[in-house]
């Protein structure tokens, strides 16, 4: 049972994005139709954001935004000194923030340019798609590779 | 002026891209200016960085001017970060060089094949040349995810544009890619868990601390390495590349033809000595049997598949999966002199496939013809043509002084040094099959061709030949000042290029092993 636990569902969140991986895998390989093609490329792509999205999430922790009397100087963070003794002063005056209390932003930050990305990967495939309609009268595979001419592939 | 070159080399491709498409569909004769201009722009100030690297060593480039800031855990870096060593800087020149000159060459084939798309193919050409050396400048493992997806849009469009087939073969490359991008991007999320930051710098200090035999790690390596591969056409991956180039527009083979392949293995490379380390990459995890047995595989079945193709450009797409092959083998040597080799034969390899695909499109614009037919009695026909050729054939040969030679010669020193001579006799027997193909064209351009020029194309069925080159005489001719000079001129100055790095290669190989030595690769040199 502990073995389950350790390996099931404290990581979940792991599994799912495997088998969802492995359903657009599958699709993107194995699908006789250019769309159902597209939708396995879809479901992969949106496992892995789905992975990166699982890890920036911390048990009971907040939205990465500071309230108002959390935020030292009038509202930055100086990080950079050439005074180190000022610098020493400042560290004293800041208030103590747990970074274990506040959920990671930056895989969501990553995955919005991720979004955009497969969005815009599905737009150009969408795109061909239809152009390979339009030249062959066909979205199925097979149907297609019947009307190229033999020798004239691979 | 001199510290901002690295964001130049990006940004004025990327200007150039935003200007045609604001001003190219109603000027066209604006589109073809903007392209050279953008990226002569973008060639002086990679060289202007090159040399800058010479004088003082490695160049970083923050990005908005976020400089590291000092954590309990040390320097760490805020913003996306440039990086040019002497290594990505080489590669960038040959980057923007081939794009320049391509831009050139492409003035006929864009006008004649894409008649009404002219200001959509260069919009995307730009994209193109700024995704790869956005890559190859970048020091951001995320940013560099992004780069590869501009450049792999790109290019499935460049692809598309072409012909009926060709849209085929990018919609399976639209698959492949995804797939490979995918999992380089789900490696550098392993690689984020474990080291909480996304500059290659800082993961590799990082990754220092953490215990090596973390099985995400390696997991992450894995992700990576097979993402990188499926992306570079390495062999078992490699379909989707023939027919992609194959098909696609003239100029579009030309450009990613030498170009994209070699930008992987130089990211493969730099994931290797710069993110994970020589000393984790080499001597922790002894992969080097596997994959140099895995590229021994990829040379032999590289040349033996470009050797049974009958189809000019087909052969030529072959002998880059067998390249392909090479470079990853070099690399995976583990030793300096075999490092050396490989990202030296980035340089000549580059050069070497640009200017045979240039030369190919030449003879196919000219006669019509895509089969290793097309090049019956050439050097009567087209002297100046044949003499690009025949540099080029060399090179890839391995003839001195061309670089192809030193290329090889590095590869085999640093083979014979770790002691794989599978992938020595690789390399040889490889060697020995590109001389077949090639002296087998010399000998049909020099000694074949009786006929009358315009004969062998009625003879044909046109359907196996692209719609081109239809405007032929029959009178066989210098045909010297039918080739246009705008195709010819880039030609010779890549194949004057190839005699260069051959003669520089004690430099560049010095250059090279420099910055290899501060990247801890330096036994044995």
């Amino acid at each position: 049972m502990d073995f389950f636990y350790q390996t099931f569902i404290a990581k979940f969140n792991y599994w799912i994005y495997v088998i969802l991986m492995m359903i657009g895998l599958f699709a993107m390989i194995a699908k006789n139709n250019l769309i159902k093609k597209l939708v396995g490329m879809c479901i992969f792509q949106t496992a892995i954001i789905l992975f990166y999205v699982s890890i920036g999430v911390k048990q009971d922790a907040r939205i990465p935004i500071l309230t108002k009397d959390e935020v030292p100087h009038g509202g930055h963070y100086t990080t950079e000194h050439h005074d180190g003794h000022k610098d020493h002063k400042a560290d004293q005056e800041r208030p103590y923030i747990d970074a274990k209390t506040i959920t990671n932003p930056i895989p969501h930050v990553l995955m919005l340019t991720a979004i955009v990305v497969g969005v815009s990967t599905l737009g150009v495939a969408l795109a061909i798609a239809q152009k390979v309609h339009l030249h062959y009268g066909s979205l199925e595979e097979d149907e297609i590779l019947a009307k190229i001419p033999l020798g004239n592939d691979g | 002026m001199v510290e901002q070159f690295p964001i130049i080399i990006i940004i004025a491709p990327l200007f150039g891209a935003i200007l045609i498409a604001l001003l190219g569909f109603r000027f066209q004769s604006l589109c073809l200016p903007a392209v050279v201009g953008s990226l002569a722009i973008s060639l002086a100030a990679a060289v202007g960085a090159f040399l800058k690297v010479l004088e003082q060593g490695t160049v970083l480039y923050n990005l908005s001017g976020w400089e590291r800031v000092t954590t309990p855990r040390g320097l760490f870096s805020v913003s996306i970060e440039y990086r040019i060593d002497a290594i990505s800087g080489l590669v960038l020149m040959v980057i923007a060089a081939v794009g320049l000159l391509n831009a050139i060459y492409s003035k006929v084939s864009v006008t004649t094949e894409t008649p009404n798309k002219v200001p959509h193919y260069y919009i995307l050409y730009l994209l193109l040349v700024a995704g790869l050396a956005g890559m190859t400048i970048t020091n951001d493992a995320f940013n560099l995810y992004v780069l590869l997806e501009i450049s792999s849009l790109t290019s499935y469009a460049l692809i598309a544009i072409g012909s009926r087939r060709a849209v085929l073969a990018s919609f399976n490359y639209v698959i492949m890619g995804t797939i490979g991008a995918s999992f380089y991007l789900l490696g550098v999320g392993y690689l984020y868990i474990k080291t909480g930051t996304l500059n290659m710098t800082d993961i590799h200090s990082s990754l220092a601390t953490i215990p090596k035999d973390s099985a995400s790690i390696q997991v992450a390596l894995i992700l990576i390495l097979i993402g990188l591969w499926i992306k570079m056409a390495f062999f078992p991956l490699h379909g989707w590349l023939p027919n992609a180039y194959a098909y696609s527009p003239t100029a579009t083979g030309t450009l990613m033809g030498p170009l994209v392949t070699k930008v992987m293995i130089y990211i493969m490379i730099r994931m290797m000595l710069s993110v994970f380390g020589t000393e984790y990459v080499f001597d922790h995890l002894q992969w080097t049997n596997i994959v140099v047995g895995l590229s021994v595989v990829a040379i032999v079945a590289g040349s033996l598949f470009a050797l049974s193709r009958s189809d000019l450009r087909k052969m030529l797409t072959y002998l880059i999966v067998a390249e392909v092959g090479y470079m990853v083998g070099g690399a995976w040597l583990a030793n300096s002199m075999g490092m050396t080799g490989a990202i030296y034969h980035i340089l000549s390899d580059a050069m070497m496939t640009f200017t045979l695909f240039m030369v190919i499109g030449i003879v196919i614009t000219r006669t019509g013809e895509t089969q290793l037919t097309a090049f019956q009695g050439l050097f009567r026909k087209m002297p100046i043509t044949m003499v690009g050729f025949t540099i080029a054939a060399l090179s890839m040969i391995g003839l001195p002084p061309t670089c192809g030679f030193f290329s090889k010669y590095y590869l085999v020193r640093g083979g014979i040094e770790a002691g794989q001579w599978a992938y020595v006799s690789a390399l040889l027997f490889s060697s020995l099959i590109n001389a077949v193909i090639f002296f087998r064209l010399i000998e049909m351009a020099y000694f074949h061709g009786g006929k009358a020029y315009g004969e062998e194309i009625t003879d044909k069925d046109h359907e196996h030949h692209r719609s081109r080159g239809k405007d032929l005489d029959a009178e066989p001719d210098g045909t010297l000042e039918k080739v246009p000079c705008s195709m010819l001129a880039p030609m010779l100055i890549a194949a004057a290029s190839l005699l260069a790095i051959g003669i520089l290669n004690r430099p560049i190989a010095g250059w090279i092993n420099a910055a290899l030595e501060t990247l801890n690769l330096a036994q044995g040199g």
